[in-house]
């Protein structure tokens, strides 16, 4: 078929013929058909399922919309101020809350502070996610308990966990295990749930394609059923760590435990002292920590579990 | 294509004859019954077929006529209501409409899936699944994510992982009714050659009939509600067939007016 095409193969005929450069006559030939050979095939291209660059401009791309967000925020901020509606030291400017949160930070009260909340948030978040964890498992291989706990399940995940501060202080006084209490019992029915949840989830097909290829009892769990809920538990998570954050704040405006200023202490004072700029820094503080932890922790694995996945969504 | 003819021929001439080899699979009066009392279904009505190891044999029939109902019975993924279903040489493979292939894992670590639940080590596994991969043509996709890969290319993957299950009876549900037509031509041919070149048994369970006289040794129809047994046909149209041949073509229509018949009389 080639043959009748004009160019390339007739120039090649004449090179063969004279022996004249084969190597050179040689590319000539083979150039169109290795286009041809080589031509895009679908799924060919990584670029193609790898849309976050790494270049600084994509950095850009990604940064400038979220920084724009937040100068517009302050700017309301600065206006609600300057329209007189309340007292500078009830509510201060952004301008003069920055720069009390840039000495704190300087200081180390914000590190010290962070570092004890953080703590309780990692502890209480831990214990919540095996007691999450063991709880859903459970429920998911028992299904007379499943049956028996899951009504009780969700009315624990919908109670606002502060309304487990009056029994908790009863119980272990105002004490660090008051608040971790609190905090894995707002954490780990959503953790349960999410993982309950999550296996439901898992497409029927995957685990017969798994049966049919051998896998059975605990390695049907640890090889589909545990991989394929992945996203789903992923979730679950999230929105735990979500209730343990909440339920921490709570927690250390209700529980002051004096030798051990948090951010919750630190936020109660600085009420009590009229203090405002320092109470705005700290409610900074938290926002901050918060949308870290969202961000780098929960979102980084989130995204890498779906770009592997294919699951990039509206992304893509 | 054409320089792979005389080496499927030779092929050919040292499979013996259908008779010859002894059965892969054999229904005994199987029955599948779903549900109980009033409201059960009986999906498979007292079913008896065998098949010869080596053979490949096509099931057609109308949705509900409890074809997946049958696989999962061959595949022990569901037990008899009455009747035995008696498979030689191990757990079969089976391939669906959809690839199921895990998410999760890459291409390679798809197909290598059935090796490590039979406990291949992992030198051994590696070097199979090259092979494999090579098998289906697409040994430059192996680092790749399922997601990533078109539905042709899927299904060649699934069926490189149904393969390496080493089993002797491969089932196959619908597994090219997603795809567009010249992606299936092409896949009948790979699955033709694949077929010849490793001597598996293969029940392929398709609504298409011109797909199963394209692919088929022997033909089953199958009836509606209940699902029962109604008609077999030998094919023996010389192979590497082609889905447009005027063979493939008369005896697809003589099977579809019997469908249409049954159809009009149930």
């Amino acid at each position: 078929m080639p043959e009748t095409l004009a160019g390339p193969p007739a120039r090649a005929r004449l090179h063969a013929v004279t022996g004249d450069e084969p190597a050179e006559d040689d590319s000539q030939t083979r150039g169109p058909l290795r286009a041809v050979a080589e031509a895009p095939v679908p799924g060919d291209n990584p670029e193609l399922y790898a849309p976050e660059g790494s270049s600084l401009a994509g950095l850009w791309s990604g940064l400038w919309p979220k920084l724009a967000a937040i100068g517009l925020a302050f700017a309301i901020w600065e206006l609600v101020v300057l329209s007189g509606w309340r007292p500078d030291y009830v509510l201060p400017g952004p301008g003069a809350v920055l720069m009390r949160l840039w000495t704190d930070l300087l200081s180390g009260d914000i590190i010290v502070a962070a570092a004890i909340t953080m703590k309780r948030a990692l502890l209480g978040y831990g214990i919540a996610l095996v007691a999450g964890v063991t709880i859903g498992l459970l429920m998911a291989r028992v299904r007379v308990l499943r049956t028996a706990a899951g009504s009780l399940l969700t009315g624990l995940q919908t109670m606002p966990s502060v309304a487990w501060f009056p029994l908790a202080i009863l119980l272990f006084q105002l004490s660090e295990a008051a608040i971790l209490a609190v905090v894995v019992l707002g954490a780990a029915p959503s953790i349960a749930t999410g993982l309950l949840n999550s296996f439901d989830q898992v497409p029927p097909l995957l685990v017969r394609a798994g049966r049919v290829m051998g896998a059975r009892g605990l390695g049907l769990y640890r090889h589909i059923i545990l991989p394929a809920a992945l996203p789903g538990f992923l979730t679950g998570l999230k929105q735990g760590w979500a209730f343990a954050w909440r339920s921490l704040m709570a927690g250390e405006l209700l529980v002051i435990i004096g030798h051990a200023p948090s951010i919750g202490v630190r936020l109660q004072f600085s009420r009590e002292l009229s203090d405002a700029e320092g109470l705005l820094a700290w409610m900074i503080v938290v926002m901050v920590l918060g949308v870290l932890i969202d961000g780098l922790v929960f979102g980084t694995l989130e995204r890498s579990i779906h770009r592997r996945r294919g699951l990039t969504g509206l992304h893509a | 294509m054409s320089a792979a003819l005389p080496n499927l021929s030779k092929l050919l001439a040292s499979v013996p004859a259908p008779a010859a080899r002894p059965v892969a699979l054999r229904l005994d009066g199987v029955s599948k019954r779903h549900g109980v009392g009033q409201d059960a279904v009986i999906a498979l009505d007292t079913m008896s077929l065998s098949v010869r190891a080596g053979e490949f044999v096509c099931i057609v029939g109308a949705s509900g006529c409890g074809k997946s109902t049958m696989l999962n019975l061959v595949a022990g993924l569901d037990t008899p209501t009455a009747g035995q279903v008696h498979v030689e040489g191990g757990r079969p493979a089976l391939m669906f409409q959809e690839s199921a292939l895990f998410p999760w894992l890459t291409v390679e670590e798809n197909v290598a899936f059935p090796l490590q639940m039979q406990g291949v080590g992992r030198s051994e596994r590696k070097q199979r699944v090259a092979e494999l991969l090579a098998m289906v043509h697409l040994e430059k996709f192996a680092r790749r994510r399922p997601h990533e890969l078109s539905g042709g290319m899927k299904q060649r993957v699934a069926l490189a992982r149904a393969l390496a299950q080493r089993a002797s009876l491969l089932l196959m549900d619908e597994p090219f009714a997603a795809l567009d037509a010249m992606m299936r031509d092409h896949l009948h041919l790979e699955l033709e050659q694949l077929w010849q070149q490793t001597g598996l048994t293969v029940v392929f369970v398709t609504h298409n009939v011109r797909e199963a006289v394209r692919l088929g040794d022997r033909v089953l129809l199958l009836s509606s509600r209940p699902g029962r047994l109604m008609a077999e046909y030998q094919i023996d149209i010389p192979r590497p067939r082609r889905i447009e041949s005027t063979e493939v073509a008369r005896t697809a229509r003589e099977i579809t007016d019997r469908l249409h018949e049954a159809a009009r009389h149930a």
